[in-house]
């Protein structure tokens, strides 16, 4: 049941994104005008912690803004008529999984464009790719939830930075420091106690937002 | 219960609340006399156990007490309790900077720097700002029923970050701090018996103090909140 819902949900998400381009396209060009600017004013970064130090902050205000529309866009009038239709469970659910998708696309074309112009000193690719995605579902998660809790609060988005900023320094931490252990190409077995943090994180917050999110629309 | 709590004595004030005043009195004053173990590179820092750990002992209980009302308030709807909770939360923040701050000062005497960048020092910054986001929250919103809900939800995920950032992160990855990556931990001058015997009460003095200042606290409140509904009767 549960699951049904959710897989309708996401479909429902995609599809609305696809028609209404702008949304999408929108959050492309953020991203990829973010790195041109840091392409023109660094032009290329040797050292390999300055780089990943920014390629993880250009990622960390996408993600802000790429996620934080997916309750403060919706209409009043629609969340209540998805709430006569679906459990809110069914609804984060659906919402943190979209989220994840579109965050992990953002994240390869963000570092297709980052090694394009600043230059790739990546070593170990697949561990680099597997940080990504794992970064990008605990920011979409940690997003998610909180761009729900901004929306009760007449939708501002200074708000939405204040209350997810600091919980998503601890990942960006982390994040930073496994990919930097890609960047050097060390041995995966160095990275593993990190995979596992950020694994955990993400375990945590996805299932904090199953509980609370259905005390989030009583209204 | 209540019964229990209104024994009281001269200039009106409940008896664990002289306990409280005691116990404080006691860790301040015996934490600065009592002889302690020499320790390398603690030395006579040791004593900050008796300040910053009990501190923030008391700031853990009474945030526990906050998500505790948090909790209750989600199950049953009653305004008291998201009374308690911002309180109790509120009194938390105040003990959690009094403990950053005694923190500080240790490490300035012991690692030579007011702040070094150690996950667990990062944890402690990074749970206070979650809770000032708690105190914003709460702030920007109006109407009653709404904000009750909504800060109880964060609160319930602040506290959850909270234990991730303070007892898993910490002790996953390398810590300076005592009881964190091969540090020794309190556990370890546990074994003297002279500092049990000012730990313990401190800790129990800290927390009786944050109990007195949250009933203070949401007694304001509570009288604060009849003024208003009085107002439009």
């Amino acid at each position: 049941m549960l699951f049904t819902e959710v897989k309708h949900l996401v479909r429902k998400e995609i599809m609305l994104e696809l028609r209404m381009k702008y949304a999408l396209n929108g959050i492309l060009l953020y991203v990829i005008s973010t790195v041109f600017v840091c392409y023109l004013s660094f032009r290329s970064v040797i050292q390999p912690t300055t780089w990943n130090s920014l390629f993880w902050i250009i990622m960390l205000f996408a993600s802000i803004n790429a996620v934080a529309k997916s309750f403060m866009q919706e209409s009043r009038g629609r969340q209540l008529y998805m709430h006569t239709l679906a459990s809110p469970q069914a609804i984060i659910l659906s919402k943190i999984i979209y989220n994840v998708l579109l965050m992990i696309s953002l994240s390869l074309i963000c570092f297709l464009f980052y090694s394009l112009f600043i230059g790739n000193l990546v070593q170990d690719i697949p561990m680099f790719i597997l940080c990504l995605i794992l970064g990008s579902a605990g920011f979409s998660s940690v997003l998610t939830l909180m761009s729900a809790i901004a929306s009760r609060t007449n939708g501002n988005l200074t708000l939405m930075a204040i209350l997810s900023f600091p919980v998503q320094v601890p990942l960006l931490m982390t994040l930073i420091k496994v990919s930097k252990n890609a960047i050097d190409g060390l041995d995966p077995s160095i990275s593993y106690k990190y995979l596992i943090i950020l694994l955990m994180i993400n375990v945590v917050v996805a299932t904090l937002s199953y509980i609370l999110f259905p005390y989030l629309c009583r209204d | 219960m209540q019964k229990f709590f209104n024994l009281q004595l001269a200039f009106g004030l409940e008896w664990w609340k002289f306990l409280a005043i005691a116990l404080v009195l006691y860790a301040l004053i015996g934490g600065l006399l009592i002889d302690v173990p020499a320790l390398p590179i603690l030395h006579e820092t040791i004593r900050n156990l008796y300040y910053h750990v009990t501190q923030w002992f008391g700031m853990m209980i009474i945030l526990f007490v906050s998500l505790w009302h948090s909790i209750r308030y989600l199950s049953n709807f009653k305004m008291h309790h998201d009374f308690v909770a911002a309180e109790a939360a509120n009194v938390g923040i105040y003990m959690g900077i009094l403990g950053i701050v005694t923190g500080s000062v240790w490490a300035k005497f012991t690692w030579g720097a007011w702040w070094v960048s150690d996950a667990k020092l990062n944890g402690a910054a990074i749970t206070l700002l979650i809770y000032f986001a708690y105190l914003i929250l709460r702030n920007s919103m109006d109407e009653e029923q709404k904000r009750a809900r909504v800060a109880a939800v964060y609160n319930i995920f602040a506290f959850t970050m909270l234990i991730i950032f303070l007892m898993v992160l910490p002790r996953l990855t390398d810590s300076l701090h005592p009881g964190n990556g091969g540090n020794p931990g309190f556990g370890g001058y546990d074994l003297d018996n002279t500092m049990k015997l000012i730990f313990y009460p401190a800790v129990i003095g800290w927390t009786l103090l944050g109990v007195w200042l949250l009933q203070v606290c949401l007694r304001i409140r509570t009288l604060n909140h009849k003024m208003l509904i009085k107002q439009f009767k």
